[in-house]
């Protein structure tokens, strides 16, 4: 028996296996002298990660809560040293255990981490960070629901950290198509109460009794779903594709990249 | 002894009682077997051997449920998943936590008695968590199986260690994860290891000494039944673990086992055959463990399909015959009715979306319907279910258990070569999510965002009748859940989620009847007990273990 009530769905097909399968992008192959691993060595990390790694972390390396490999998103490695420490060691609390890993081999993972889990390395152009950001706050509206570094409204995503979560595959998806790039817990949300309130806003959070969202007017709103009459989701993001050149998209790639929160 | 003093008289006097009340509070084989009768303890992983999960105690009702109070919480001081299983015998409960730590304590406050520490070897490799899901009893023993595949005995009274025996070679990656069983004097346990190549097998050991008594591989070697399902030198390393406890009839002189998957986990083409007693239920004898009949879920398993469920044990009138029945939601996403006795094919049915299989023979046996490479296959990794404890009410007559709705999972396999102790794979997998590079749904959480969303799967608790094989009803959540089942003989049903409620629900409706924000992950079942006459329930919740009480 369902106790809850029922959801209204605007649902749009489900992206299938063809989505998942394109490359992700090297963010980390660009200046950072740091990272100077041979593709050998990155080829040759893919079959030790599948083989030592991929079973808790995932093929993608997002199966961890909190860790995200393949953007190299960690909990607290920083450094490559960092990495191979802590694969040497495992981690204290017994999550993860300690790993006895050839030199050659500890080198590959890295490197294929550092990759972002990418061993083709099919580049996305990346424009100019200047003409980026004037794109990013005049013609290209971006600015007009996305707040970076305490400037700007609050209803879309703040972007202030973007260049460290994201790849420049994905930025560029997220201004070409927008809905395929949506992240499922930012959609749309219409909401409206037993007191016929009528709630729009993104979603934050949500369980099987509560949804947590920011409204229209950018205030913090915990819902009891048994407080609703109607609780509709969009799979549609409020925003349409781009209509900027691809030059002008790979500026704002650009810029985004250059967006990695609090320096 | 001149007893010319009060006090001299005091102390023997004290020193008899508590002497009588030591002698009550052995646990023999004998109470252990009749579990059922005194639901005051909860006496086994699954609180009876034929692992029904089900308390005869009714002092919680629908009517009151709702007053539930916390009486007392314990804090875990290691941090991940907590899938221990409590034991609770004349008021004093034996928990582990991570990795190996065993505890008594007060049932009614709380407090801790004793503590005793086991540091496994440091090469001890576990695929999928420092995990121990609890210990067995047996009159003043304790036993634990540990990450590093050795078997302790503890003092029930001081937690002393009394004996220590190797189960199996940490340096092959076989480890214990599981609570041990205990039928008569033998403890029993099963090894892990389904993702490092091991051989499986259950072993017994004399609960005295530790002496081990009989071991049985679940890979059948050269010249045994069925070693023809396997091909070449693939049975020396095809996995098949057993790391959940099984169940006893003792009519029958039967305990059941659960058996995991073959490896290389998702290459099956590496592996032709039906690569038995992988992902199968095997009847092993209760004093000599030989194998006594088994049944297959999933031969030639390529989607780590691990049959690692509680056998769960009924004596009811199904389909108008009184039979000897065994209930499995499996991991497969197919619900099976069983003749016990003879592991015979009674019923099965999907309860989740399944496209790997278009269904069963009349023998029980799946008609596969592998998908093309990177599509989808329903249900996904983790299964339609998994190892979480379900619980059959005899008052209902229904079976519960947690169900991943809506999820899925794109396979990868690969070539893969086997070498002692390291990880035996043969591919791997994705989470089939509405998004490129959403966050998808991993083993347990931590996040308090749910940021995968239900899109990639969701919880269903079913409940099934096995008559019909179908559910009659389900309660559904937002986020999946690795929340096992109580249920009580007022028709309660207690249990939780990732999302961290703990819920009670109606047994007979699914009506949900009191929840409360626990705050973390529920990723073991309830128990429950009683104490003075006060009902207990006992949930643990991310890092802490909580009791709940009605009001004094």
């Amino acid at each position: 028996m369902k106790t809850l009530l029922s959801k209204i769905r605007v649902r749009m097909p489900l992206l299938f296996a063809a989505s998942f399968l394109l490359p992700l992008q090297p963010l980390w192959a660009q200046e950072d002298s740091d990272h100077q691993y041979t593709s050998e060595a990155v080829e040759a990390g893919l079959q030790v990660y599948t083989r030592e790694c991929a079973l808790c972390h995932g093929p993608q390396g997002d199966l961890v809560d909190g860790i995200n490999l393949s953007i190299n998103q960690f909990r607290t490695v920083q450094s490559d040293m960092d990495m191979r420490q802590l694969v040497t060691d495992g981690t204290a609390d017994g999550r993860m255990p300690a790993f006895n890993l050839r030199a050659d081999e500890m080198s590959g993972v890295i490197a294929y981490i550092r990759a972002g889990f990418d061993t083709e390395g099919v580049a996305v152009v990346i424009g100019d960070p200047v003409r980026g950001k004037a794109l990013f706050e005049g013609k290209g509206q971006c600015a007009d629901c996305h707040r970076v570094a305490g400037v700007g409204p609050r209803t879309a995503p703040d972007l202030s950290n973007i260049g460290v979560t994201r790849t420049p595959a994905v930025l560029q998806r997220n201004l070409l198509d927008p809905a395929a790039a949506l992240m499922p817990i930012n959609r749309p949300v219409r909401l409206v109460t037993r007191n016929e309130e009528t709630i729009v806003g993104r979603r934050l959070n949500e369980d099987t009794y509560t949804v947590q969202l920011i409204d229209s007017e950018e205030r913090l709103r915990s819902i009891r779903k048994s407080d609703l009459i109607s609780y509709e989701i969009s799979d549609s993001p409020s925003k349409q594709a781009t209509t900027l050149s691809s030059n002008e998209v790979a500026d704002v790639v650009g810029y985004l990249l250059t967006l990695r929160g609090l320096q | 002894m001149k007893l010319n003093t009060g006090i001299d008289r005091f102390i023997v006097a004290a020193l008899f009682a508590m002497a009588a009340l030591h002698a009550s509070a052995q646990i023999p084989f004998e109470r252990i077997l009749n579990a059922q009768d005194e639901p005051e303890s909860w006496l086994t992983y699954n609180g009876s051997y034929n692992s029904q999960r089900y308390s005869r105690l009714d002092q919680l009702t629908p009517e009151n449920v709702s007053e539930l109070r916390l009486q007392w919480t314990l804090q875990n001081q290691v941090f991940g998943a907590w899938q221990s299983n409590p034991i609770v015998a004349d008021g004093i409960m034996y928990l582990t936590e991570r990795p190996n730590t065993v505890m008594a304590l007060d049932a009614i406050t709380g407090r801790v008695f004793w503590r005793y520490r086991h540091v496994p070897a440091e090469n001890a490799r576990i695929c999928c968590g420092a995990n121990n899901r609890g210990v067995a009893v047996l009159d003043d023993r304790v036993f634990m199986g540990t990450l590093d595949a050795r078997l302790i005995a503890l003092d029930r009274v001081s937690g002393s260690p009394l004996w220590e025996v190797e189960v199996g070679d940490v340096d092959r990656a076989y480890s214990i994860t599981m609570a041990p069983l205990v039928v008569k004097d033998q403890v029993i346990v099963g090894v892990g290891g389904g993702e490092y190549g091991i051989r499986g097998y259950v072993a017994a050991y004399d609960a005295a000494t530790g002496e081990e008594v009989w071991k049985t591989y679940t890979i059948p070697g050269p010249g045994e039944p069925n070693h023809g399902s396997w091909e070449g030198d693939d049975w020396e390393h095809g996995g098949a673990p057993v790391w959940i406890t099984g169940s006893y009839d003792p009519e029958l002189n039967l305990t059941y086992w659960g058996v995991g998957n073959p490896g290389p986990d998702w290459n099956a083409g590496q592996r032709p055959g039906d690569n038995l007693y992988s992902d199968s239920v095997i009847a092993l004898d209760g004093d000599t463990g030989e194998l006594k009949w088994y049944f297959q879920f999933t031969p030639n398993d390529a989607y780590d399909y691990d049959s690692v469920q509680v056998p769960v044990l009924a004596d009811i009138e199904w389909r108008g015959t009184p039979r000897k029945l065994m209930m499995w939601a499996n991991r497969n996403g197919y619900f099976y009715v069983l003749d016990r006795v003879t592991g015979e094919f009674l019923e099965g049915k999907p309860y989740v979306r399944v496209n790997w299989s278009s269904g069963l023979d009349e023998n029980g046996r799946p008609i596969p319907t592998p998908q093309p490479e990177g599509m989808p296959t329903f249900p996904g990794n983790q299964g339609g279910t998994n190892w979480y404890p379900p619980s059959f009410s005899p008052r209902t007559e229904l079976f519960y258990f947690s169900a991943w709705q809506d999820y899925a999972t794109i396979y990868r396999s690969e070539e893969v070569e086997y070498e002692p102790g390291r990880a035996f794979l043969g591919g791997g997998f994705t989470v089939l999510a509405p998004t490129q590079g959403a966050p998808t749904i991993g083993i347990g959480r931590t996040n308090p965002i749910n940021n995968w969303t239900n899109e990639v799967g969701f919880a269903s608790l079913k409940a099934m009748d096995p008559q019909t094989g179908e559910e009659v009803w389900s309660f559904d959540q937002f986020d999946v859940s690795d929340s096992g089942m109580l249920t009580t003989a007022s028709d309660l049903l207690f249990t939780g989620g990732r999302e961290g409620y703990f819920h009670a629900i109606d047994a007979r409706t699914g009506e949900l009847l009191w929840t409360i924000n626990l705050g973390g992950q529920i990723v073991m079942a309830p128990v429950t007990y009683s104490v003075d006459g006060v009902q207990y329930v006992s949930v643990i919740s991310g890092h802490a273990l909580s009791t709940f009480a009605l009001p004094n």
